[in-house]
């Protein structure tokens, strides 16, 4: 492949029911950085059936151009038709970057486009940025400029490797949720719009979808909240998660929970924090009998604030904790909330 | 109908995280294991084999030493185990090690095959679906539930908000989730005859249409530019109140110092 010819910074814009994601939105706003150090634009891929009023919006998040797959066959994610549709764009427009957010769908449309088209593809990327590959130049080797380089952690996050894809196109990654910065809505902002269609043929790899579930939760997203009160097994019981919701609610919070938690059936899984969970980087997070298991931290280390309680004063929370207080959760949490409760009347 | 489980040895994270002096992780003292999502896998497969009589094939890529996951999945119940190992297949990235696993599985007869959904050392989830793209078959990721019906499988398929009832006509790939199920043990007549099992052994030879470009380190379209083990950012205070007023003191001290409140 002669990799000049591809060019520009796209993004595969997640809908599910007609209303995008937000991941969509934080792929476009890194997608601008990573554009501006190529001097290029970006260009949102808009896959589904009934979807080209969703163009306006991406546009207004800072999409330069979007392009629409609009077809029946893509009511419903499935595999292989939303493979064909990216593959497809891929072929025509030939973008030098894709960006895929590392949510359930682009996790399984990923590496199904990138064995396609054989290019790499680099899993839940935690940062992105262009640089030169290898970073520092090796004798005898070519230094390659403008290349996305691509970090993320492994290892249940305990290493981080920075990933390039210097002889393939294009540079292919998923990346985390809420973990890259959407820009500010500009109302009227407008993306210019084409439409596309492959053509899609039903075959055998085209699975039935025999019913559609969709779990009732009219739960706070944990993604989106700016004080986590989180609980962990050493909270004791489901009852007694009462204490930690009274504290969530004096202080303005959500409360979240660790693995283990939901593992019990104390609490359900959208509210879990960590390596199988959900990553969170609230403003403040409070971590409350959780001993804070490596996936755990993983999850939520990039708060800016956190406070641990925990009894155990060699619990691995406290090594990433601001402030640990090493005691009876059962004493502190509801005196803590009783406190903060008269502060903030206070005010 | 035949079953094929692709599994892996990781290192152990769970429970067993050393961290040297410097925050850095410490290697050797961990353990190895069959990895968690895959051993789901590998069950969801056995289940298979005593209500419909499946006949499981266990496949790994890995060091020779890798030959124990293979036992192990013997002693849990699998029937046969095959090792892909050679030298020139080392450093793969995702791209390198499907072509590898879809290279075997060409000589291998199946009608359904079962990846885990991702190995706890990389965490990419990308083997299981390229895999399936390499050998042109469908692919239900992130399985939670597996029945068959004739000549297809049914499987719920999990998403952030709801999950969708699949069928797919074999041959297929599923990739499993831990969550699918409680691995069995193995049992003791089991370890005894996994030991004297013959494992089948495949080098680079074995492997049917792939080519040498798509192979090892340097069949990997993505490369490493920088890797380093990670410090964490260190612990910051920590103190041991004498009573909950003073914790509760120490603790709205802070949140007001940070402006939090």
């Amino acid at each position: 492949m002669s990799l000049e010819e591809y060019k520009g910074v796209y993004v595969f814009a997640q809908q599910v029911d007609n209303v995008l994601n937000g991941i969509s939105f934080e792929l476009i706003g890194k997608g601008k950085d990573l554009a501006k150090d190529l001097n290029t634009e970006v260009t949102a891929i808009l896959i589904g059936s009934n979807i080209k009023n969703l163009a306006d919006e991406l546009g207004e998040y800072g999409a330069d151009k979007v392009i629409v797959v609009d077809d029946p066959e893509l009511k419903e994610y499935r595999t292989e038709p939303y493979a064909h549709a990216l593959a497809s764009v891929i072929e025509k427009y030939k973008p030098e970057v894709l960006l895929v957010g590392a949510t359930a769908i682009g996790r399984d449309l990923g590496p199904r486009v990138s064995a396609r088209i054989h290019t790499g593809l680099t899993a839940d990327c935690t940062q992105l940025e262009i640089g030169d590959f290898p970073i520092n130049p090796i004798p005898g080797k070519e230094t390659k400029h403008n290349q996305l380089l691509m970090t993320r952690p492994a290892f249940g996050g305990n290493t981080i490797a920075t990933i390039a894809c210097p002889d393939f196109r294009p540079q292919m990654a998923t990346v985390r949720p809420g973990v890259m910065q959407k820009l500010p809505k500009e109302a009227g902002r407008k993306a210019q719009v084409e439409e596309f269609n492959p053509g899609f043929t039903p075959n055998d790899k085209y699975v039935e979808i025999l019913e559609v579930v969709k779990a009732v939760s009219d739960t706070v997203d944990i993604m989106d909240a700016k004080i986590l009160v989180s609980g962990g097994r050493g909270v004791g019981s489901p009852e007694n998660f009462k204490i930690l919701d009274e504290l969530a609610e004096a202080i303005g919070g959500t409360v979240s929970c660790s693995r283990a938690v939901v593992d019990a059936g104390w609490k359900p899984k959208e509210l879990q924090v960590g390596q199988t969970g959900k990553t969170v980087r609230p403003n403040v997070y409070f971590a409350i009998g959780i001993s804070g298991a490596i996936q755990h931290l993983a999850g939520m280390e990039e708060s800016d604030l956190i406070i641990a309680i925990n009894k155990d004063d060699t619990a691995p929370i406290f090594d990433v904790a601001d402030y640990g207080i090493v005691g009876d959760l059962n004493k502190i949490v509801p005196e803590l909330t009783k406190k903060l409760k008269e502060e903030l009347a206070n005010k | 109908m035949k079953v094929v489980v692709c599994i892996k040895q990781v290192p152990d994270t769970k429970g067993g995280v050393k961290f040297n002096p410097d925050g850095t992780l410490d290697r050797a003292a961990m353990m190895t294991i069959m990895n968690p999502d895959d051993k789901a896998g590998l069950e969801a497969a056995l289940r298979l084999k005593d209500q419909y009589g499946a006949e499981v094939t266990v496949l790994t890529m890995g060091l020779p030493k890798a030959e124990d996951v293979l036992r192990e999945a013997l002693a849990m119940g699998a029937d046969k185990g095959i090792l892909v190992t050679d030298r020139v297949l080392g450093g793969a990235d995702t791209w390198a090690t499907s072509q590898t696993l879809a290279g075997a599985l060409r000589n291998i007869d199946y009608d359904l095959i079962i990846t885990g959904r991702q190995a706890i050392d990389g965490d990419t989830a990308q083997v299981g679906p390229q895999i399936s793209e390499h050998l042109g078959i469908p692919v239900i990721s992130y399985a939670q539930n597996l029945k068959i019906e004739g000549d297809s499988v049914i499987v719920e398929r999990q998403y952030d908000d709801r999950y969708h009832v699949l069928k797919a006509k074999m041959p297929c790939l599923i990739t499993a989730l831990s969550e699918l199920n409680e691995p069995r043990y193995m049992t003791p007549g089991g370890i005894f005859d996994a030991f004297k099992a013959e494992i089948t052994v495949w080098g680079r030879a074995d492997l049917k249409d792939v080519d040498d470009s798509n192979l090892g380190l340097k069949g990997s379209p993505t490369q490493i530019a920088k890797a380093s083990d990670k410090v964490r950012k260190g612990a910051g205070e920590k103190v041991t109140p004498n009573d909950p007023a003073e914790a509760v003191d120490y603790i709205v001290g802070k949140l007001k110092e940070k402006h939090i409140i």
